[in-house]
C-alpha cells in the first residue's frame, strides 16, 4: 500500500500499483480501478484515487524522437517538461506552452491542459500537440489526433487522466535563440490600473502576467507588478546562469504562512525596487521561480494548503474579480502567490479544458480547515454568478454543481471515460 | 571510455548507465533480449546522441552462448574498437519455485552465471591482447553471503564474483581493469514485487552514476550505494551457526 500526496499534500492510499517501463506492455487488470499517476504536482486529488489503483508513469520517460529542423518531438508520456528543456534548450526550442512547474509530466501537462503566461498569444498546451497514443483498459491502443479519433482526442486533453494511459506524445517545440527572456517589470496600484496594463501588455509581450497583494483594499484593492516577457533575438554577450536549488528539507510543525508574515511580505514585495527598464532574466527564475525551492509545499506546515485558481469570462471581469479580491482579503486568509492573468481566445481541442476567454485569478491558501471551505463557497459563488469555473488540476473543493456549470461538455465527455479508470476529484464531483 | 558495449541494455541500470556515456559522447553498442524494448532504449539513445550514427543495437538472448563470440565481434567492429563493456543482463529467480525445481534452478545459474562467465572469459582475452580494456560486471550483494529467501541468485552472483576476482588478478598484467559492481536494493522492474518504503532503496539513476565512476576510475569491488559495502561486512561477520538460524 503506498500513500501517494498530491502538491497541496492531501494523501491518498492506492491499493494497487504498476509501473511500466515499457510503452507497449498490457495494462493489467485493476482490482477496483486505475489512475495514471505521473509526477504528483497537482494540488488537489485530480491526480488521486483514494484506495483505488495507481499507474505511475515515471519509468516511461523515454525520447522517441526529435526533428531538428523543425522542431517536433515525440516521448513517452512520463517524460517531464524538465527532461524536455534539457533537452531541447541547447539545441535551440522550447516548450511550446510551460505551467509554473518544470517538473511535471508531458502525460500530467495533457490531461490538465495546463496553461501558461503565453495563453493569450498561443493557447494552452493541447494546443500544440499533434497527436498521442491511447492506451485502453481492454487493450486497444487509439492514435488521437486532430485528424484522427479526434472525438478521442478532445476527450483526453484536458480529459483527466480518465480516457485512459496516454502512453507516448508528439509535440511541436518552438524556437528560441538563447535560454534567456527580456522582461519588463510594472507595478500598478489597483484593478484598475492593472486593465490598463494589461490592454497593452497582450499586444506587446508574449509572456504576460501579475502579481497581486490580495490582502490590500479599498482603493489599493487589486494592487500588485505586471511582468510583461519576451524570449530574447540572438546577442553576443549573455550573462552567466547559475542554476540554484534550495530543499525545504523538512514539513516545519505549523505553517509559516499567517495573517503577519503574509501581510508583511506583501507590503515589502510591493514596494520592492523594479528594474527602470527591461531585465535580461533566464527562463529558469522567470516560468519556475518557485522550482528553485524544491519541496516549497512544506512551508504550509502539516496541514498543508489549498489552491484556488478560477476564470471568470471577459464581460463583467472587472465586476468580479473587485468582488473575489474583497471577499478574500476581509477574510484575512491568503498567500503571496496571488496571480492574475488574461486568457485569449485561442480555443483548446480538449472538451473540459480550463482556458477560456478572461481572467484567471491564483490563490494558495493555507489549509485552516472550515474557515478555509467556507471562504471557498463564498468564492464558488462568485465564480458561478459571472458564469466562470474552477481549475480541476488545482481543486480539492468544489461541489458537483459548479463543476458541470463550469464544465458543460462534462456529460459528452462522461461516455469517453474508461470504465476501469477514477479519480479521487471524479468521484467527488460526480457523486453517486 | 570511448566505445563501450552494454549486454542487458533493456534493464534499467543499464539504460540509465547508457544515458550518461551517451551525454559524454561515448560510442555504445546495446544488446538485449526483447527487440522491442531495446528499440526503445536504441531510439531515445540516438534522439540524445550528438551523433546517432555512434550507438547501435542487436537483439540477442545472452542465454544462447554460441552466440557470444559473434555478438562481440559485431560490436568492436559497428564502433570501430572496444575499450569498456559493461555486463548487465540478469533475471530474478522465483526462490521458492526454484527449490522445487532442479531444472529451474540450473537454468537461472545459467543466466546469471555461466552465461556472464562466457562473456567475461571472451572479453578479458580480447582485453589482454591488446593491453587494455575495462571490464564492469553487475554482481550482487545477494553474492556475498547464501542466505534462505534468495540463495540461487545470491550463489549465482557469488560464482560470478569468485571468477571476476581471479580474472581481475590475471588481468592486473595486462593494464586491464575488472570491476565487479555489487548493488544493494534498487528499485527497478526486476525488482517490482518488493515492498520498497525505506532509505535502503536507491534509484537505478544513482546506480548508474556509481557505475559510471566505478568503470572512469577502474575500481575493483564496489558497493552501490557506498553503504552496502558496511551492512555486508556485518553480514559476512555473523558465524555461520547463528546465521543459519536466521530468517534474512
Amino acid at each position: 500500500m503506498k500513500v501517494y500526496r498530491s502538491w497541496g499534500r492531501l494523501a491518498a492510499r492506492a491499493g494497487q500499483l504498476f509501473m511500466p517501463s515499457d510503452r507497449h506492455a498490457e495494462l493489467p487488470a485493476p482490482e477496483r480501478h486505475w489512475l495514471p499517476i505521473g509526477q504528483g504536482r497537482s494540488y488537489g486529488d485530480v491526480g488521486l484515487n483514494p484506495d483505488g489503483g495507481a499507474i505511475e508513469t515515471a519509468r516511461l520517460d523515454r525520447l522517441i524522437g526529435f526533428n531538428a529542423a523543425t522542431g517536433l518531438l515525440r516521448c513517452e508520456s512520463g517524460v517531464t517538461l524538465d527532461a524536455i528543456l534539457a533537452f531541447a534548450v541547447p539545441r535551440g526550442w522550447f516548450l511550446p506552452v510551460t505551467p509554473g512547474t518544470r517538473f511535471a509530466s508531458v502525460g500530467g501537462a495533457i490531461a490538465n491542459d495546463v496553461h501558461g503566461k503565453n495563453h493569450h498569444a498561443v493557447g494552452s498546451f493541447g494546443c500544440h500537440i499533434n497527436g498521442f497514443e491511447l492506451l485502453r483498459s481492454d487493450g486497444r491502443r487509439l492514435w488521437c489526433s486532430p485528424a484522427e479519433n479526434a472525438d478521442w482526442f478532445g476527450a483526453s486533453i484536458g480529459g483527466l487522466g480518465l480516457t485512459g494511459l496516454i502512453t507516448w506524445v508528439e509535440m511541436r517545440l518552438r524556437p528560441i535563440a538563447n535560454p534567456y527572456l527580456w522582461v519588463d517589470s510594472r507595478r500598478f496600484g489597483n484593478l484598475e490600473e492593472f486593465f490598463a496594463l494589461d490592454a497593452e501588455g497582450q499586444r506587446r509581450h508574449e509572456y504576460t502576467v501579475a502579481w497581486l497583494d490580495c490582502l490590500a483594499r479599498g482603493s489599493a484593492r487589486g494592487r500588485g507588478v505586471y511582468y510583461g516577457g519576451d524570449h530574447a533575438p540572438a546577442q553576443r554577450d549573455l550573462p552567466v546562469h547559475r542554476s540554484r536549488q534550495r530543499s525545504v528539507p523538512f514539513t516545519p510543525p505549523l505553517s509559516l504562512i499567517n495573517r503577519l508574515s503574509l501581510s508583511a511580505f506583501n507590503t515589502l514585495y510591493y514596494r520592492k525596487p523594479l528594474p527602470s527598464g527591461p531585465a535580461l532574466v533566464h527562463y529558469e527564475p522567470y516560468f519556475y521561480p518557485l522550482d528553485g525551492l524544491l519541496q516549497w509545499n512544506r512551508i504550509y506546515g502539516p496541514r498543508g494548503f489549498y489552491q484556488y485558481q478560477c476564470v471568470v469570462p471577459t464581460a463583467d471581469a472587472a465586476q468580479s474579480l473587485a468582488e473575489l479580491l474583497e471577499r478574500i482579503a476581509r477574510s484575512g486568509q491568503g498567500s503571496f502567490l496571488a496571480v492574475l492573468k488574461s486568457f485569449g481566445d485561442k480555443p483548446s481541442p480538449g472538451w473540459l479544458s480550463f482556458p477560456r476567454p478572461g481572467y484567471t485569478l491564483a490563490l494558495d491558501f493555507p489549509n485552516r480547515g472550515a474557515a478555509t471551505r467556507d471562504l471557498f463557497r463564498d468564492l464558488d459563488a462568485v465564480v458561478r454568478a459571472a458564469g466562470g469555473a474552477l481549475y480541476p488540476a488545482k481543486d480539492a473543493c468544489m461541489d458537483a454543481t459548479l463543476f458541470r456549470h463550469g464544465y458543460p461538455a462534462w456529460e459528452r465527455f462522461s461516455a469517453y471515460i474508461d470504465p476501469a479508470f477514477s479519480s479521487g476529484l471524479w468521484r467527488r464531483v460526480n457523486p453517486g | 571510455m570511448r566505445n563501450v558495449l552494454i549486454f542487458g541494455a533493456t534493464s534499467r541500470i543499464a539504460e540509465e548507465t547508457a544515458r550518461l556515456l551517451v551525454a559524454r559522447g561515448c560510442r555504445v553498442f546495446l544488446v538485449g533480449r526483447n527487440p522491442q524494448k531495446l528499440d526503445a532504449v536504441l531510439a531515445d539513445l540516438r534522439t540524445r546522441a550528438a551523433e546517432p550514427g555512434h550507438i547501435h543495437a542487436e537483439a540477442a538472448d545472452l542465454d544462447q552462448i554460441e552466440r557470444h563470440p559473434a555478438l562481440i565481434e559485431a560490436a568492436a567492429t559497428a564502433l570501430g574498437g572496444l575499450d569498456t563493456v559493461l555486463i548487465a543482463h540478469g533475471t530474478l529467480p522465483d526462490q521458492r519455485a526454484c527449490e522445487a525445481s532442479v531444472a529451474k534452478t540450473l537454468a537461472e545459474i545459467h543466466t546469471n552465471a555461466l552465461s556472464v562467465i562466457s562473456l567475461a572469459t571472451l572479453i578479458a582475452n580480447r582485453f589482454a591482447a591488446q593491453n587494455a580494456g575495462t571490464l564492469a560486471v553487475i554482481g550482487s550483494v545477494a553474492g556475498d553471503r547464501g542466505r534462505q529467501s534468495n540463495y540461487v541468485y545470491g550463489s549465482a552472483k557469488g560464482m560470478v564474483d569468485l571468477f571476476l576476482q581471479g580474472l581481475r588478478n590475471r588481468m592486473s598484467r595486462h593494464g586491464v581493469a575488472v570491476v565487479t559492481i555489487k548493488p544493494g536494493f534498487v528499485d527497478t522492474p526486476m525488482t517490482a514485487a518488493f515492498d520498497k518504503k525505506g532509505p535502503l532503496w536507491a534509484q537505478p539513476a544513482t546506480v548508474a552514476a556509481g557505475i559510471l565512476a566505478a568503470m572512469g576510475s577502474g575500481r575493483d569491488i564496489v558497493y552501490l550505494p557506498w553503504f552496502w559495502r558496511f551492512i555486508l561486512l556485518i553480514i559476512r561477520s555473523i558465524p555461520e551457526r547463528i546465521f543459519k538460524r536466521l530468517s534474512l
